[in-house]
């Protein structure tokens, strides 16, 4: 400090930007700065130049363009006269619908998976190490296709289900027949179950080219209305529990909170269900759930399971052994000690990798491709990627989108943190 | 300033990028190899055999190209690509040229940049279903399951067949044709379309292929042919002019076996103005007087290449048909040598 105090007050002088401490960090990232600019001037340059070159232009234009492709699994709807950025909305629901559900399974397996590995019974722990151990180590896209080769090549075929005009001459019945009488048909192409529908409508909303039938809608708000209701319930059970020491019973109320105004807004909007039949070559009617689908969410869910396994372990490993046993001393089951003390306190510890493996996820659901599952990659960065031509505008428009749905996952995911984080006073 | 210089030489260099895969000849030339796009395996068209060595109806052009360019037919160097990488690979200049059953389309002519030199097959896009389905023509797939490659013409051929027809059907987009292949026989959809020569060609490696049939309907015009970069027209001349030295040599009856005769003896003009006897044609477009002899020499003419790798006598058994020589009622038609 004394040398510093001492620095004569002759003005500045440039080769102070080097040997002077006071400067030289902000020298240096000033350096690093500018040539990381270079750097980005130089990629961009380049593109600019060779796309030039070869007579490009970069406009984003062709995704008003008609698409005339069909996609499979629309969850939107979507005809190929739509747009090309309406099928990469198709594609986007897609990847967010798998998504969500490879999330909750992942999460669901994992827990087990990862408690059970720390089980005293030797024979449930060495089992759930193989299963990490076997998934963790395997590449994802073998799993994807092991599990869609062996859905669609061991089930029956949709002609095992059709009704010759050999076999009605004989007077046999087709060789396989559908499931759970007759109404679920589980072929090497597909799940087919009953769809609901409402027979009486209370007709749809439009909102930006997404119709919102007010049916759906109506059954949402009641069983989240019935949830609240039902939260409140308890809460107040609670309250009165803590006051008097005695809990209400409310098991029948909370039932009756949770399941009768749901039944009875059904019945009011003619609840009933369309079962699939069979047609020429396949299943019409009902809900078609393709093996792409469900080969991606048992892969998915199965791979991040294991991942997610390990944070858990890890987790519940970190929390002091004295935590067990001191409510083990209060007369708690292991379950109770588990659910009550130990993951709680895990909690904290488990989820930022929860976060990574979350996204993990969903980034990996664009492998999709491989078991021709339409999701962004296959219809914005496959089908349209090749019809147009335009390599670099669907890249990045991909890039820009999967970029955004990470970030809202990892803030979401903060959030929740941040919640259940220690809370220190 | 020094700044200023920097950015000065990245342009350049970016510049002299550009330029560098303006003159594929010379690119092939200095490099002692042609790099040709091919499909991953289509048997007939291009697929390796038994040993690993890639053989077919389109390897013989690029073989041909080779020949002509380099003389030398077995320095190509061949690039399975994907219907969903072909474009991207030849326009990144990683394959000096396509020939890999890609059709020619507006789009891809003008906003792709690419240019289509020639025609090598004339196809349509047609249904293959397996036989114990009963079905008969290809309107009588309402609901059924659909293969079909991606990154195709054939993709867009569907959509706008069943909307016409006011029909529906479920799409299966899958990355090549082998898997097309396997998710067909696996059953895992009903119909399998593309263009009827890759039909045929699909269907001759079946095990059991007898219980198959292709459907009568030929829905759309798929013109096949080799395709090169856009803007530099030398090098289309030379794809282009060597494909037709092929078909000008079965119209004008010159083979494998006596284009070395012919050369010597024939008294006609054109002929030895195809086979360098007289006259200078190569220099035209950067090549030597023999070119198109080679070019001839190595599989023979369109004809001798049509019957050995997809004609009736083989497995894939396709009739000449609309690819016959214009003389014989075909499309195939040389423009003059002169």
């Amino acid at each position: 400090m004394a040398i510093v105090a001492d620095v004569p007050k002759d003005g500045f002088r440039l080769s102070m930007l080097i040997y002077d401490t006071r400067f030289r960090s902000i020298t240096i990232q000033v350096v690093v700065l500018i040539l990381f600019l270079l750097g980005v001037a130089w990629l961009v340059n380049n593109t600019v130049e060779n796309l030039a070159a070869k007579d490009k232009d970069i406009a984003f234009g062709f995704l008003w363009n008609r698409a005339g492709y069909d996609i499979g699994q629309t969850l939107v709807p979507y005809t190929n006269d739509s747009s090309h950025i309406r099928a990469a909305l198709v594609g986007l629901v897609n990847t967010l619908v798998l998504a969500f559900f490879g999330c909750i399974f992942a999460t669901i397996l994992g827990v087990f998976a990862g408690v059970l590995r720390l089980s005293n019974n030797w024979i449930v722990g060495r089992l759930m190490t193989v299963y990490v151990e076997i998934f963790r180590n395997i590449p994802l896209l073998l799993w994807i296709i092991l599990v869609y080769v062996v859905l669609s090549e061991t089930l029956p075929t949709t002609a095992d289900f059709r009704q010759s005009a050999q076999l009605i001459a004989d007077g046999l019945p087709p060789t396989v027949s559908m499931s759970f009488g007759g109404t679920v048909a589980l072929t090497n192409q597909g799940l087919n179950v009953p769809a609901p529908f409402f027979a009486r409508g209370l007709g749809q909303i439009s909102l930006g080219g997404m119709t919102i039938s007010l049916n759906t809608l109506l059954v949402f708000a009641v069983v989240i209305g019935s949830f609240l209701a039902n939260r409140a319930l308890r809460r107040n059970a609670a309250k009165v529990q803590e006051a008097t020491g005695l809990r209400p019973v409310i098991w029948w109320k909370s039932l009756l909170i949770l399941f009768a105004p749901i039944i009875l807004v059904c019945i009011a909007l003619g609840l009933s269900f369309d079962v699939p039949v069979f047609g020429r070559f396949n299943f019409a009617g009902g809900i078609s759930i393709a093996h792409a689908f469900t080969a991606m969410l048992v892969a998915l869910s199965l791979y991040t399971g294991a991942f997610i396994a390990e944070a858990v372990r890890s987790g519940i490993m970190a929390i002091s052994r004295g935590q067990s046993e001191a409510a083990f001393a209060l007369g708690l089951q292991p379950g109770r000690t588990m659910k009550l003390i130990i993951l709680p306190q895990a909690l904290r510890i488990i989820i930022p990798p929860l976060i990574s493996q979350y996204l993990n996820l969903t980034k990996n659901t664009s492998l999709g491709i491989a078991v021709s599952y339409l999701d962004l990659r296959g219809t914005l960065g496959g089908i349209t990627l090749n019809q147009t031509g335009r390599e670099l505008e669907c890249m990045l428009l991909m890039m820009l989108i999967y970029l955004i749905i990470s970030l809202i996952i990892s803030s979401l995911m903060n959030l929740f943190n941040s919640a259940v984080k220690l809370k220190e006073r | 300033m020094k700044k200023s210089v920097i950015l000065g030489t990245l342009t350049v260099a970016g510049l002299a990028a550009g330029m560098a895969s303006a003159a594929t000849l010379d690119d092939v030339k200095a490099r002692g190899e042609l790099i040709c796009g091919t499909n991953t395996g289509l048997t007939g068209f291009a697929a390796p055999d038994a040993n690993g060595v890639y053989q077919g109806f389109d390897v013989a052009v690029c073989k041909a190209l080779a020949a002509a360019v380099l003389s030398d037919a077995s320095k190509v160097k061949f690039v399975p690509t994907t219907g969903e990488t072909r474009f991207t690979a030849l326009a990144s200049g990683e394959v000096d040229l396509l020939v890999r059953n890609s059709t020619w389309t507006y789009s891809r002519d003008t906003d792709l940049k690419l240019d289509f030199v020639a025609v090598n097959y004339y196809d349509g896009q047609g249904f293959m279903v397996k036989k114990d389905l009963g079905v008969s023509s290809a309107k009588e797939l309402d609901g059924a399951t659909i293969c079909i490659q991606t990154g195709t013409t054939t993709e867009l051929n569907l959509a706008d067949f069943f909307k016409e027809n006011n029909i529906t059907y479920t799409p299966v987009t899958v990355a090549d044709d082998s898997e097309a292949q396997r998710q067909y026989t696996a059953g895992a959809c009903d119909a399998f379309t593309t263009d009827a020569s890759g039909l045929a060609a699909t269907r001759a490696t079946l095990a059991d292929a007898e219980n198959h049939v292709i459907l009568p309907e030929i829905i759309s015009k798929e013109p096949l042919g080799p395709v090169v970069r856009h803007g530099d027209n030398n090098w289309g001349d030379v794809v282009r002019w060597t494909f037709y030295a092929l078909v000008a040599a079965e119209e004008l009856g010159i083979t494998a076996a006596n284009v070395e005769e012919i050369a010597t003896t024939s008294t006609n003009p054109e002929v030895k103005r195809l086979l360098g006897t007289e006259g200078d044609m190569g220099a035209m477009i950067g090549l030597d007087k023999d070119w198109a002899k080679r070019a001839i020499a190595v599989s023979g003419n369109y004809g001798e290449i049509f019957a050995a790798n997809i004609g009736e006598s083989t497995s894939i058994g396709l009739a000449r048909g609309l690819n016959a020589q214009w003389t014989q009622g075909g499309l195939m038609y040389a423009p003059p040598f002169r």
